[in-house]
């Protein structure tokens, strides 16, 4: 078993989501199956092989240090969830 | 009692002084009113994209360049995980493993000790929104308004190495390096305005010992006095610790000015895990040598360069001149006030005594400072010309500070200028010297003191406006 | 012929020479959307009001003589990721079940200049992440071809909306098959382009390095007429090439002769449907008939793609969902107490099972000790997967392939995860490469259309248009339409 019940809880909190205890058997199977089934990379010798962050080899896509409009503020909070003081609410940011 | 050494690395983060942000073109000027320098992007919108300014890139050359950095070819960004409602997107793009600078150093002095800081490493990253509480402080506020003005505004931060060890030094370090940035225009280093950030990373260990102690983070440290007296707080707080047989954990701190404490931030969960990785909505920045040394060739002077020229061709002393360089405001005024005057130390002696301590009581800066560097200047000639005496200039100097005047035309509005007509002198001394018989006595007994008692009373005859070397030596030659 | 049975080329014409309006189109397209949506539940969202407006606008001008472009008044469904102005873009999420975006993605902004008409938001899995459309919130999507069975996904609605006639060309968004894979469920045609052919901006993104917009059409021209619209460089988007982008109508020529065409011998092995490789087979046959050369190559790390894409897909979607948070946008909890279990609740209720599900797993390989184990470990496999494919095209022209190793299967057949991803193998590589895919009809199984795949080479879109124009003329599956809801046996 690669992962724990409590491993993905802790995935979970890292992730800002919450696994229901009655899934947690589940999930947790279902994240066994994906990580043993990633074994098989580890048949692949990748000795100095480079990682591919980039697919195309393209660099420096720069763009000119001219500030432009922005949208208008009503744009900005138009799908606020609450909003205070021009802003977007929060609750209470320290429990 | 053990002694120990205090080890002491700063982060700082400078806002750069671009038009526009990092990675969207909304403007990055400072604004007060929420939400209004924003767009899909700094909003974090779903399917907006970043594309890099090309001035955030050229800055961070210049700044690396200042710092005697080696500029990277390669550079890549990478994004940095974590949940904050200032954050708008929940991950910060910034630097991990390829940051544009590396290598660099400060030198230092300090009580006229030099010394040289690392520069570890400056990387690029972009700033966050801020969070405007309902009640007077976070924890005490129901609720928050979260602003993105300043989501997005280019970053730089310069991290140094392990190697101060004093909170002076660290203060040497931090007004050095704001010196830099300012002179390189980089950014505007408004230290209460949050656009330059220092955080302090403070161990300590045993004097002799080669392994550093555990290392806390100290946050909120918006001015250098903050600066010094957290360091020095928390360097106190360790060895108590350390003495009661308490073990030190490695956490971060928050500055409580107001109490001169440093307080424990409340743990998040456990350690934080950031999940670096790289931002494939970005391709990589190759810096070629012509871009370094076309850069390199635009630098401006920088402030030891200035010093050295302020003490070789000015004829400053070392301490004057590190001074007047230590705001590129400051070293400004002084090459625009020695344009007109004739003498450079004059000028420094102003700047450093009356003009400075003006600026702390008014607590503004030169640039707000209205005597401009040519009345100064003209102040100071005053005095070298012998038109003013120091004591008179002082009081000139109180009315410029009060009405937009040149002094020479304050001196003659308030009839303040010295008196050197040999015969109005000579006036008074006989004067003098007929009322005062038992002084002139005692100087010709051979007490020296009885001429300064005379000086005395011509200096009060004339509202002290006689020239002082005319009115001694007159009074000498009267008297033999 | 129904106005809905025809294509934007045909439309064009017909708008042309005066024989219909836009309007009267649009109208049609909407009646047979009323006539089948309850069936089908291709759209999310309808925008009949604009789109009446904007065919108006089309009819007045062609009234009046001026030029317009073949896409000029021609309506078609846009993908629910894509970002539309003022019209609600959901990615069938709950999370985004209120959202309307205040910017139009740059494919959006193109197919306005073009003057097209948007009938709608098609349904697709929840953040793109599925291939049946069964993720979605607001219902899975019916394939037109068998209503029992999925449409594929994650652009499941855009291709049965092509296949039901509820549009006559769509747009989907492809990061490891999501367009070509319910093109080949619905017996359309489906294009990806090369990775930065086409702008992400405005497309919400999944894996950024995947991703991909690309047109779903009834045939290879309609495909081609709406790439040449979307395709360019565009200054919001860092991984946009700037290259010129040819006029692909041009690819459509008649002629393979002398074309090699490579077969990857991993994708006709074990796992694939025999009577999906028999018909296949008979399209290879059918290539080699018209001149054709076939070779046959290897593309041997194909076995590591499905992993290698299930860490690399997962990692980058974790951080792109991240923004998710209620803060800003989108479902909130109203009930938490503190920020953080705000953000907390509302992702918890926001998300369905699939995205938190690859969300997890795509914070697990990126989290402090495991990511050299996976997350380095698959991007440097990613490189041996590109590296098969640049060895391959030094023997061919064009790879050829099924496009998925089955035909639509039942809704709901209750597969395990890996199962279902397991069955991505035939696509996933293509977007691990950033090449052009193309996927065409080229047969049936039970009355469940089969689809090939053609991959060409960094930017060589023409080819592959070429090749799946001579075959579509030269076989006629495109002219095969859905019975809806009826078994259509061949």
């Amino acid at each position: 078993m690669k992962v724990t019940a409590q491993d993905v809880k802790y995935i979970a909190q890292l992730s800002r989501l919450i696994v229901p205890e009655a899934d947690l058997e589940k999930s947790t199977e279902e994240f066994n199956q994906i990580l043993n089934y990633a074994d098989i990379l580890q048949k692949i010798d990748t000795t100095g092989i480079e990682p591919t962050p980039y697919v195309l080899p393209i660099s420096n896509a720069l763009r000119k240090d001219v500030a432009k409009e922005g949208v208008t503020h009503e744009e900005a909070l138009l799908n606020a969830p609450e909003v205070y003081n021009d802003g977007f609410k929060v609750p209470r940011v320290i429990e | 009692m053990t002694k120990y050494t205090t080890v002491i690395g700063l982060e700082v983060h400078a806002e750069l002084k671009t038009e526009s942000k990092a990675f969207c073109t909304c403007s990055a000027e400072f604004t007060n009113v929420p939400n209004t320098h924003v767009c899909p992007g700094c909003l974090g919108l779903p399917g907006t994209l970043p594309v890099l300014n090309k001035q955030v890139v050229e800055f961070a050359i210049r700044a690396g360049l200042a710092v005697n950095c080696e500029i990277q070819k390669y550079n890549k960004f990478d994004r940095k995980s974590y949940f904050y409602p200032d954050l708008c997107t929940n991950y910060q793009i910034s630097q991990l493993d390829k940051p544009i600078c590396l290598a660099g150093h400060i030198d230092i002095n300090v009580d006229g000790e030099e010394k040289r800081i690392g520069v570890t490493r400056i990387h690029m990253e972009q700033d966050a929104g801020k969070l405007v509480h309902s009640g007077a402080t976070i924890s005490t506020s129901d609720f928050s308004a979260v602003d993105y003005n300043r989501a997005g505004v280019a970053l730089i931060e310069i991290v140094s190495e392990p190697d101060m060890r004093s909170a002076e030094e660290a203060r040497a370090y931090m007004e050095n390096l704001k010196a830099i940035l300012e002179y390189t225009d980089v950014c505007d280093c408004k230290m209460q305005e949050g656009s330059l950030r220092c955080d302090a990373n403070v161990s300590i260990m045993p004097e002799g010992a080669t392994e550093f102690g555990t290392r806390v983070e100290i946050k909120n440290l918006n001015s250098f006095r903050a600066l010094v007296r957290a360091i020095e707080y928390e360097v106190e707080r360790q060895k108590e610790v350390l003495a009661e047989g308490g073990r030190l954990i490695q956490e971060t701190r928050t500055w409580d000015d107001a109490n001169g404490v440093t307080l424990s931030m409340r743990n998040k969960e456990t350690a934080e895990d950031y999940r670096y990785f790289p931002d494939a909505d970005l391709v990589p920045v190759i810096i070629d040598d012509a871009w370094i040394e076309r850069v390199r060739a635009e630098l401006p002077e920088l402030p030891a360069q200035r010093q050295a020229r302020l003490m070789e061709q000015h004829g400053l002393p070392k301490y004057d001149a590190s001074i007047i360089v230590s705001t590129k405001a400051m070293a400004e005024y002084f090459d625009e006030a020695v344009k007109t005057a004739k003498d450079a130390k004059g000028v420094s002696n102003w700047l450093l005594g009356d003009v400075s301590a003006y600026l702390n009581n008014e607590g503004i800066t030169i640039s707000e400072f209205k005597v401009t560097p040519a009345h100064l200047a003209e102040l100071v000639n005053l005095t070298k010309d012998g038109v003013l005496s120091s004591k008179l200039a002082k009081k000139v100097f109180t009315e410029m500070l009060k009405e937009d005047k040149a002094p020479g035309a304050l001196v003659k509005e308030l009839g303040l200028e010295q008196v050197s007509d040999e015969g109005a002198i000579m006036k008074l001394v006989e004067e003098t010297i007929a009322e005062n018989p038992q002084s002139v006595a005692d100087f010709k007994a051979g007490k020296d003191r009885a001429i300064g008692f005379l000086v005395g009373q011509i200096m009060k005859k004339s509202k002290g406006k006689a020239n002082p070397g005319m009115v001694q030596k007159m009074l000498k030659e009267k008297m033999q | 012929m129904k106005l809905y049975e025809l294509t934007a080329h045909e439309l064009h014409d017909k708008l042309m020479g005066r024989e219909i309006s836009s309007v009267e189109l649009t109208n049609a397209l909407y009646e047979r959307i009323d006539e089948v949506e309850d069936k089908v539940n291709a759209y999310v969202t309808l925008d009949k009001e604009n789109a009446l407006a904007q065919a108006a606008k089309v009819d007045a001008k062609i009234a009046k003589g001026e030029s317009i472009s073949v896409l000029a008044g021609i309506p078609g469904g846009i993908k629910d990721n894509i970002s539309t102005k003022g019209l609600r873009t959901t990615c069938s999420s709950k999370m985004l079940g209120n959202f309307i975006p205040i910017y139009d993605a740059h494919v959006i902004e193109r197919l306005r200049a073009d003057e097209t008409i948007f009938l709608g938001k098609t349904n697709m899995d929840e953040f793109a992440m599925g291939s049946t459309t069964e993720s979605s919130y607001f219902g899975v999507t019916r394939n037109p071809w068998n209503l029992e069975r999925v449409p594929g996904g994650s652009s499941g609605g855009s291709a049965a909306a092509i296949a039901a006639g509820e549009a006559i060309w769509t747009l989907g968004s492809d990061t490891g098959g999501s367009i070509r894979q319910p093109a080949s469920f619905n017996g359309c045609v489906g294009i990806k382009p090369t990775y930065g052919r086409v702008s992400r901006y405005g497309c919400v993104a999944f894996a950024s390095s995947l991703d991909q917009i690309g047109p779903i059409t009834k045939d290879v021209t309609d495909a081609a007429i709406v790439l040449n619209s979307i395709c360019g460089k565009d200054e919001q988007d860092s991984t946009s090439l700037n290259v010129e982008v040819p006029d692909f109508t041009k690819a459509l020529v008649q002629n393979v002769k002398g074309l090699r065409i490579g077969l990857p011998k991993e994708y006709f092995g074990e796992g694939i449907d025999p009577r999906v490789k028999s018909e296949v087979e008979k399209a290879v046959k059918k290539y080699e008939e018209l001149g054709a050369a076939i070779v046959e190559v290897s593309l041997p790390h194909t076995e590591y793609a499905v992993i290698t894409y299930y860490i690399i897909a997962p990692a980058e979607a974790s951080a792109n969902l991240a923004r998710y948070d209620g803060v800003r946008y989108g479902y909130r909890n109203l009930e938490a107490k503190s920020a953080a279990e705000m953000v907390t609740l509302s992702r918890t209720e926001g998300f369905g099972a699939e995205v938190r599900r690859r969300i997890m797993l795509g914070t697990y390989v990126l989290s402090s000790g495991y990511y050299d184990a996976y997350y380095n470990k698959a991007m440097k496999v990613r490189t041996l997967i590109r590296r098969d494919f640049e060895e391959a095209f030094q023997k061919c022209d064009l790879l050829l392939t099924p496009t998925s190793p089955v035909v639509a299967y039942p809704i709901d057949g209750k597969m395990d995860p890996l199962s279902i991803y397991m069955l991505d193998v035939t696509t996933i590589p293509v977007n691990m490469a950033g090449l052009p895919g193309i996927s065409i009809p080229c047969g049936f199984v039970d009355g469940l259309p089969v689809g090939m795949q053609l991959i060409g080479k960094v930017l060589d879109e023409a080819t592959i248009l070429r090749a799946a124009y001579t075959f579509e003329q030269a076989t006629g599956y495109h002219k095969v339409f859905a019975p809806l809801g009826g078994k259509h046996n061949d």
